[in-house]
Order: structure tokens, then sequence, then C-alpha cells
């Protein structure tokens, strides 16, 4: 790998043992890539909590710390464990609750900005189009790549790690312009008139393609997506298909046109996605044993546009007594959220605002299920209900407005 | 010898019995942390341990959070001895060289043609090539 001048300094200590052994790293990660040099990045956005760290992550912040480790570029931190204000009442445990302080407190040494979102991208930075960034949370990255045009990879806890303490990271996958080219086409001949039609979208297309190179260019869409509907669609796609780019005609920077986004290439197929695909893969979910006692909204975290949203079809009306209903969101949103009156409205029809947090990563989340006996999850996320199945939840997606029924009513269709 | 050629590779020389895999593989998704074996209810290998096994999953499954899992399984002791991937992301490569898990990716022929559960294999990342011994 060529390095720079002040690359090879850092890797002689120039910077200090983190650093260091940081860069060392980044190499090794982009010798197997094939990556020929390392591009300096803006921003970094790192998942780190107790959850996915474990006694083994800690330790290692602890002595991070200890060798003065510090971030090169800001850095954020993605969706975590444990709302502290709800870890008692949800039976979360008391000293991994005290680990995951601890945990904090490590990254804010290090000076992270603990922002605790996966929706950074709506509220905390967005960069722009052809900007190098190393971020991660799935979701994160197909929405930087996608819809602004900016470029990063998949960067898993330690490599977002790494990218802070250096500044930069191995120049592969979605830094190279090759790779930001679309495979395949699909044409999007149906309404999707809600956030759990996008998911759907991204359920049938990124199945049908389980490759992170695989690209996705979507057009014939009727009308504009909003920002909303990209970041299910997106989620959706990084999930089911591990993928981290796709392109829409119209309304992606690099999809001027079909030809524009496969950028010499020729599509390796064409999918369409009409009504009647939606309608199976709502269809398709097995209600179990009908237990409709627990209905969430995370995975990804609410914007406020959706936290609006929520309030409006709940305002009135109250979760069934014995169900439980969990929102989650970030501590921005859910600032602006109490001043304008949502988070009341939810809060008042029995609805439980997690902030911070994302479910699928909650602390105890299996002894959670089983202390409330709860078999089924209920979300309008396509994400969350493809990815909670290690807890051995039976997951059934449906529409927005749907869920806030069967939150209210106990009842599952 | 049987030999199967690797496209990329990374860790020193490992030997180990072998598990293969006809579903992909995510630490989150499919493994219990706590004790090595796969609980993801219906996945081909539900039941089987990957502890000090040399692993072949044809796919890698699973987003961000896998990539502190490795750390954390090698720190229980709980750690495969290399994963062997078809495809790969990624997460599994950032995971695997942060734990010191020897990993590759690509596979010609496909192990299925020159190997079975149980035999005894040898990693050479450096060679890109794992041989059935």
């Amino acid at each position: 790998m060529d390095l720079s001048a002040e690359e090879r300094e850092i890797l002689a200590g120039s910077r200090g043992e983190a650093p260091r052994r940081a860069l060392e790293y980044q190499i090794e990660v982009g010798r197997f890539w094939g990556a020929k040099r390392l591009v300096p990045v803006t921003n970094v956005h790192l998942m780190g909590d107790i959850e996915v760290m474990g006694d083994a992550g800690l330790e290692f912040l602890r002595n991070e710390v200890k060798s003065a480790a510090r971030c090169a570029v800001p850095t954020t931190t993605n969706a975590r464990c444990m709302d502290f204000a709800h870890c008692e009442r949800l039976g979360q445990d008391a000293a991994e609750a005290a680990k995951e302080r601890e945990l904090i407190q490590c990254l804010r040494r290090m000076d992270v900005v603990t922002t605790d979102t996966c929706i950074n991208y709506q509220t905390v930075y967005q960069p722009h189009l052809g900007e190098h960034v190393a971020w991660g949370d799935t979701g994160t990255v197909i929405y930087a790549n996608s819809v602004f045009g900016a470029r990063s990879n998949f960067e898993s806890g330690p490599a977002a790690l790494a990218a802070a303490l250096t500044g930069r990271t191995p120049e592969y996958g979605f830094h190279l312009a090759e790779n930001r080219r679309g495979s395949f086409t699909v044409q999007l001949d149906a309404r999707l008139d809600d956030l759990a039609d996008w998911g759907a979208v991204g359920k049938l297309v990124g199945e049908a393609h389980q490759d992170y190179f695989a690209v996705p260019v979507f057009h014939g869409y009727h009308r504009a997506p909003s920002a909303d509907e990209l970041k299910h669609l997106g989620a959706a796609l990084a999930s089911y298909g591990s993928m981290g780019m796709f392109h829409f005609v119209g309304v992606t920077p690099e999809a001027r046109s079909v030809e524009a986004a496969m950028g010499g290439r020729k599509p390796a197929g064409a999918l369409t996605v009409t009504d009647a695909d939606i309608s199976r893969v709502y269809e398709a979910y097995s209600l179990g044993d009908g237990d409709a006692r627990l209905v969430v909204f995370s995975g990804p975290q609410q914007s406020l546009l959706e936290m609006k949203r929520l309030a409006g079809l709940f305002d009135g009306r109250t979760v069934k007594p014995g169900s439980s209903c969990f929102v989650t969101t970030n501590g921005a949103v859910l600032a602006q959220s109490r001043a304008l009156g949502y988070a009341g409205t939810l809060e008042e029809a029995g609805v439980t605002i997690l902030e911070g947090v994302c479910f699928y990563i909650l602390q105890n989340l299996s002894p959670m299920r089983q202390a409330n006996r709860w078999t089924n999850l209920v979300s309008n996320s396509a994400k969350i209900v493809n990815i909670i199945g290690a807890h051995r939840f039976n997951t059934i997606l449906r529409r927005t407005r749907d869920c806030v029924d069967i939150a209210c009513t106990g009842s599952l269709r | 010898m049987k030999q199967i050629r690797v496209n990329q590779a990374y860790g020193p020389v490992v030997e180990g019995e072998a598990l293969l895999s006809d579903e992909g593989f995510s630490p989150r998704y499919d493994l219990d942390r706590w004790s090595g074996v796969i609980t993801k209810p219906g996945h081909k290998l539900e039941g089987r341990s990957i502890v000090d096994k040399v692993c072949f999953f044809p796919t890698a499954k699973g987003g961000i959070a896998a990539g502190w899992a490795f750390y954390d399984i090698k720190w229980k002791r709980l750690a495969p001895k290399a994963f062997v991937f078809g495809v790969t992301n990624p997460v599994m490569v950032q995971g695997a060289v942060f734990a010191g898990i020897p990993i590759t990716a690509g596979w010609t022929p496909h192990p299925r043609e020159v190997l079975k559960t149980g035999d005894w294999v040898r990693v050479d990342p450096g060679r890109r090539i794992i041989e059935v011994l």
C-alpha cells in the first residue's frame, strides 16, 4: 500500500501508541481488500455500547483511554443499548448499566460526541457529494452513499474507531467510483404510501441479491420520495441484502438517468415491484399464536416528522392495557417532540419513548421477552423484523396505521 | 493433496476441524455469544458449535454490530480457528482482523467438492490455500 509521509510518521509513533496500532490494523484490512492507499475522512460514526462490545471491548477502550487516544476528526456514536431513565423498569442489569456508563465516559474522554443516534444523517451531519466518511450502522452508510453521494463502507466498531484515531480509512469498496455503478435495475410500479411499504421493497430487492457489492438502480416511481421513505428503503436493503448503496433515478445525485447510474455497465437483471408484490410481503408473515402485545417503532430511530405522524395517529387513543408500545428516537428529536407536544401525546396514549437506543440492541432483550411472555413483535420497520430473530421473536411487518391499531386494540390482523 | 484456492486472506497459518455450512453467518443473528453454539432457529447449523473449528460459510450476514462480536468471542475463548467465506463483507473482515482470527474469501473449487465436516484442514493465508490433511 502507498503510504504518505504523514502515515509513515503515524506508524513510527509520532502521534502515540493508539493511532499507530489503529493504522497498522487499517492497513491489514485494506490489504485484504486490495486497497492501494488510505483516504482522509471528515467524519466518523461509531457503534459502541456494552451490549455489542462486551467486557472485552470495554477493556480495550479503557486501554485506549490510558494511552491518551483522541479522535482526529469529529466522531459521533450510534444508537446504544440502554436509556438509563428506563433500564430498571425494563429489567436491564444494574451491573451492565454501570459498565455502560463507564464506556460512555471512556468515549467522551477520547473526544467522541455521544449523540447515540442511528439517524445522524437526518439530525447531525449531512456529508456532500464525493465526501469520504467512515460510518457505522449499515443504515447510515447506505443513506450516505446513496442519497448524499458521499463515500463510506460499512465501518464496524473497531474499524470506525481506528478511522477516528487516524482520520483516514483504506480506499476500497464504495470509496472507489467503479464500485458505485449500478448492477441491476428495479422498476417501481407500486404506490408505496407507507414507510413500511418502502421497507418491503428493500426486503424484496435485498433478499433476492444478497451481496455487499450489488447496487440496485430504482426507476419509474410516480413521485418524489421523502427522506423518511428513502431511510426505510435503505435500512431494509442493507439489512436483507447486506447492500451499501443504491441509486434512485431523478432523486439521488449519481443517477440523473438509468444509464448514468449504471456507469457503462450492463444491468445484470431487471426487477419490477408492484402493489401485488408488496401485498404478498405482508401476507407472508405468520401471525404465530396471535399475540399482539408488543408494537415497536424503531430501527431506525424516528425522525421528528415520524414522531409528528405517530402523535397524530395515537391522539385520543390509548395502548391496550397489558400491551406495550415502544418508540425510539434520539435526544435532539425527543427534545423538540416534547416542545411541540408530540411526545406528550404519545405518552398520554401509553406509548413508551426510549431515547438514544435501538430496540434491537437493548441489553437483556431475550430475558425481557421471556419475562413479558412476548411471542410476536409487530413493527412498521422491515429492518427490525429481519434482525431480531436471534432473540426468538416471531416478527410481523405492518403499515404504520395498522401498527397503531394493533397497539390500541390488541387485535392482530 | 486436495486444495482450495482462496482469493483474499488474512492471518497466520492454522489447522483445525472443518465445519461446512450451506447457509451464511452472522455472529449476531445466528450465534449464542456465550456458548459458541449456533442457536438461530432454523439455521442449517443450528445446535453446532463453532469453537476451534475452521468454519466454511458461503456468505456473510449481519450489520455493523458484528464487528465487535469477533473480539468478544475470542476473549471468551469461543472463537473458531478461522473463517472461510465464499463471499464476505467489510464487517466480517474488520471484525476478524481486529480479533486476530484468520479469514479468507472466494474459493475454487467449492469446499463441498473436496471436503466434508469433520475433515482436518490447514488454512494458509499467506499462500492463499486451504489444504485437506
